[in-house]
């Protein structure tokens, strides 16, 4: 059976690779003994893969992987079970928040899938004003160009197409600003540390980004944008089909 | 105490592998900090990925953790980038578990494991905010611990720390505790922290370097001699009699991101008698104390269901060597995790011998990249110069064995500025490696082998401590040779560690109290993560030697003779000084020595004077290869009737050691 899993990346453990997760996985999978389909040949590995890469040292609400379970596992094992296992064997900050079932073959993988996500920017030093200011300016040029640098490579790019939307975040118990963006994830993407950059150049975007959190990760169906699973909590029990 | 994450945080958005400092590994035990509770902090002083693995912090914190009167923390050295925020921004070197400042626990305790980190124990005591001289600390500050394998010479870090524990942990900690538990009940009033060093250095195996006169004549150590007559004269190591009554770490640590040892360890043995002269380990880790089989199963079945892990490593000196192996290893296959997978074993050390690798091949799983053995000589002369008895039958049969079994390439120790070396033998192991290349050839095109170099440093302990080490020109030299004459050998490579680092561990491998202030100016002039070559420079080391106005010729490259005073002489390991000298008379002489898990004892003094016996399983050594006794026991696996009889009827301690020593050399030349 081929599953679908979201679950959240908070706290200290945000501060773990993408490449670390998949190890926290493998070993939360093996303590859970839940059986996994194994790929073939001389070094089998489980069946698992991760979607979109979340920055190290941001933390996420929507975070995804797909798995495939040995047929041993039998067609009608208790899903929401598997949800409350695997939180249980993750390291702290880890709660996995749906399991779905999904269908074999029509789903394209998450990595093509995902076109754009939101994120919430928590900022250091940034007052309610400027912050408003800041994001009416940025949406109303046609370009901004950013000088960035990936894999050691320094290139100059035009990242206004990548900008979706950028909104004042409703206020928590947090006193600074929060900024809500959603970035495309197509081509180049544009990280949140590179939208704060742009956005205020002048300040460091590492100081300023106190918190990075990912809150939603979107794909396209029928023209329409919607949440790869949507943030139904499981302990509803809603049954929630995959996009 | 209270914590500094908040302080932290925000300094680990800009630092690589941020990771590294957040502790919440799974199996990290919630350390519970209390009034009257004596608190240690353990160190590794290295990058958490080479340290978080160490077995002895995991042990000892596991054990400090369980007692009602202790709590134990770790941490790490933190890399350049962290360090400079911290130093910035006044963040103190804090623990990983809670995030507490480490100048805030009663004990901070290094484990040491190779020398080149005494720079970065100057430096974290320094990051700690405590005074990196001990005469300038405070009646309050950490008492600073070293242990490990280097803590057998500790002396170029007496002026820097407090307390010295020799051998093994376990026990040790917890009289240390109880002392320090006292101390705190009775308020640490000012002035009261000679006393209680006094109080610490009266535990077996505790070594409190302040309590000691130093005399020199010239550039010649005098002695050591304690200042008061109830400190011990001589400091003897500490040695857990029986494995079985230890069975740690419980909760091994599976780390949150990747480290250098990235799976689940199960220590099988500790000790070592196949009595190579190099290896200061197999000499200060004596006897051997094997885990019982059972117990062995039980914590690989435990560890990998707590852990996660599809992998363990069976930890020891030589593993192969180990009576119960394969029970071990039937049994683990497949283990009982609930998984389609297998485990796969990993064995560390590996004897080199078809046997072994046939072993190895079963327990592997798929990962056949590369096998490693190490001859350490390219010749048989000087094989039994250095009491590594492996033939050449042996290296060639473990080859045959690993390249048939699918692996395409194999790597070869060797050490290089041995005693007695002349260039035939540095040659020989050219020789060695494209014998094995051509016998790789005949299963695989693939076939490659690399030779790894290093050079010799003599330690202390072992039966080489008297031999000058060869100079960076000569080693260098002796690289370029194995270097030229592999060029023209097909599938060959070679690799060395640099001399000038090997130079400097030989400053400190055998350094006196005088090599402390050296130590310190490498520190002051930004010297630290020195067994990193892209942070070593040996100018910085020759500047502090001719600044203190040492000389590196007379640390180094100097041979000593039998009477001269060592620097280590007040410490011991169980070896008798004399039964150290004759092994080295023996080894000019050409002369092996056998293995005493097997054969007759030729009283080293260990277990003689420590009242305590190897623990060994089988009364026969495990099949396959000459196990170390230079006779051909690989074919049909027959054992010689020499080697059967089984030593333990004594053992009155013999008038002198030079008696049995005699002997059992002559024995060693009957077989070899």
């Amino acid at each position: 059976m081929k599953l679908r899993l979201r679950h959240t990346k908070l706290g200290k453990i945000r501060f773990t690779s993408h490449r670390d997760t998949a190890r926290h996985w493998e070993r939360a999978v093996r303590k859970a003994q839940v059986p996994l389909a194994y790929s073939a040949g001389f070094t089998p590995r489980p069946r698992m893969s991760f979607g979109l890469a979340l920055p190290t040292g941001a933390e996420s609400l929507a975070e995804y992987l797909d798995m495939e379970l040995a047929p041993e596992a039998g067609p009608d094992i208790d899903l929401a079970d598997l949800a409350v296992r695997f939180s249980a064997e993750l390291p702290v900050g880890y709660e996995v928040t749906h399991v779905v079932a999904r269908d074999a073959d029509s789903v394209p993988s998450l990595q093509e899938d995902v076109v754009a996500c939101t994120w919430v920017l928590t900022l250091e030093g940034i007052d309610a004003h400027e912050l408003r200011d800041t994001i009416e300016r940025t949406l109303a040029v046609p370009s901004l160009m950013v000088d960035r640098e990936r894999k050691g490579q320094r290139s100059t790019d035009d990242v206004r197409p990548a900008i979706l939307d950028l909104s004042v975040a409703p206020a928590t118990d947090d006193p600074r600003q929060h900024l809500c963006a959603m970035l495309a994830t197509n081509g180049r993407g544009l990280r949140p540390v590179e939208l704060l950059a742009a956005m205020f150049p002048a300040l460091d975007p590492v100081d300023t980004a106190a918190k990075v959190l990912r809150t939603q990760q979107w794909i396209e169906r029928d023209g329409m944008r919607r949440e790869i699973i949507p943030a139904v909590p499981f302990a509803t029990r809603t049954p929630v089909e995959c996009a | 105490m209270t914590s500094l994450w908040a302080r932290v945080e925000p300094l680990l958005a800009r630092v690589q592998k941020p990771a590294r400092y957040i502790g919440c590994e799974d199996g990290a035990i919630t350390p519970r900090h209390g009034p009257g509770k004596v608190s240690w902090l353990l160190a590794y002083p290295d990058t958490y990925e080479i340290g978080l693995p160490n077995q002895g912090l995991q042990i000892l914190n596991e054990i400090l953790n369980e007692r009602d009167d202790a709590v134990a923390e770790r941490t790490y050295a933190p890399w350049h980038d962290l360090e400079t925020l911290m130093r910035e921004r006044n963040v103190p070197l804090f623990s990983v578990d809670t995030h507490r400042a480490a100048g805030d626990f009663d004990l901070f305790a290094f484990s040491l494991a190779a020398e080149l980190v005494y720079t970065n124990v100057i430096n974290m005591i320094d990051l700690a905010g405590v005074a990196v001289r001990s005469a300038h600390r405070e009646t309050t500050d950490p008492l600073i611990v070293l242990g490990g394998h280097c803590a057998f010479n500790p002396e170029p870090l007496a002026d820097y720390v407090d307390l010295v524990v020799l051998g093994e942990g376990e026990e040790v900690i917890g009289d240390i505790t109880e002392v320090v538990r006292e101390w705190k009940a009775s308020g640490q009033t000012p002035g009261s922290r000679e006393g209680v060093l006094r109080e610490l250095s009266k535990i077996p195996g505790v070594y409190a370097p302040a309590m000691y006169d130093v005399e020199y004549d010239g550039p010649a150590l005098r002695a050591v001699t304690p200042k008061y007559a109830d400190v011990p004269a001589v400091v003897h190591k500490r040695t857990v009699a029986d494995l079985g009554q230890w069975p740690y770490p419980k909760s091994p640590l599976a780390p949150l991101t990747e480290v250098v040892h990235d799976r689940l360890a199960v220590e099988v043995f500790r000790g070592c008698t196949r009595g190579c002269r190099f290896c200061q380990a197999g000499m200060i880790t004596r006897p051997v104390r094997e885990r019982p089989a059972d117990q062995v199963r039980t914590m690989i079945q435990n560890g990998l269901r707590r852990t996660g892990y599809d992998e363990v490593s069976l930890t020891s000196l030589s593993t192969a060597d180990f009576s119960g192996i394969e029970q071990v290893t039937q049994a683990i296959n497949p283990a009982g995790c609930g998984t389609s997978e297998t485990i796969s074993i990993s064995l560390p050390s590996l004897r080199v011998d078809a046997f072994t690798v046939g072993l190895a091949g079963q327990v592997a799983g798929g990962r056949r990249s590369g096998l490693t053995f190490a001859p350490e000589a390219g010749s048989w002369r000087l094989r039994q110069v250095i009491n590594k008895l492996i033939t050449e039958e042996d290296l060639y049969g473990a080859v045959e064995s690993a390249f048939s079994q699918g692996w395409h390439r194999a790597k070869l120790y060797f050490l290089t500025g041995l005693p007695t070396e002349t260039d035939a033998d540095t040659l020989g192991i050219v020789d060695l490696a494209r014998n094995c290349v051509q016998i790789g050839r005949k299963h695989t095109n693939r076939a490659s082998v690399t030779v790894s170099l290093g050079g010799f440093v003599p330690k202390p302990h072992t039966p080489f401590q008297w031999f000058g080490q060869n100079t960076n020109d000569e080693l260098r030299r002796k690289v370029q040779l194995v270097r030229e004459a592999s060029g023209r050998a097909k599938g060959v490579n070679v690799k060395w560690h640099d001399p000038s680092a090997t130079l400097a561990e030989g400053i400190s491998a055998r350094g006196d109290r005088r090599i402390g202030a050296v130590m310190e100016r490498v520190w002051r002039a930004g010297g630290i993560f020195q067994e990193w070559s892209e942070f070593f420079r040996l100018g910085r080391w020759e500047e502090a030697m001719a600044a203190e106005g040492l000389s590196i010729d007379w640390y180094v490259h100097r041979h000593r003779d039998e009477h001269e005073v060592l620097p280590w002489d007040h410490l011991s390991a169980g070896l008798h000084k004399d039964f150290l000298w004759l092994d080295w008379k023996e080894a000019l002489a050409e002369h092996g020595l056998p293995d005493c898990r097997w054969t007759p004892c030729y009283d080293c003094g260990v277990c003689t004077g420590y009242g305590i016996e190897h623990i060994v399983a089988s009364p026969v050594p495990p099949a396959g290869g000459s196990q170390g006794t230079g006779q051909d026991l690989s074919r049909g696996g027959e054992v010689p009737v020499e080697l059967l009889p089984r030593r333990r009827e004594h053992v009155p301690v013999p008038a002198t050691a030079t008696e049995s020593a005699t002997e059992s050399a002559s024995d060693s030349e009957a077989v070899s």
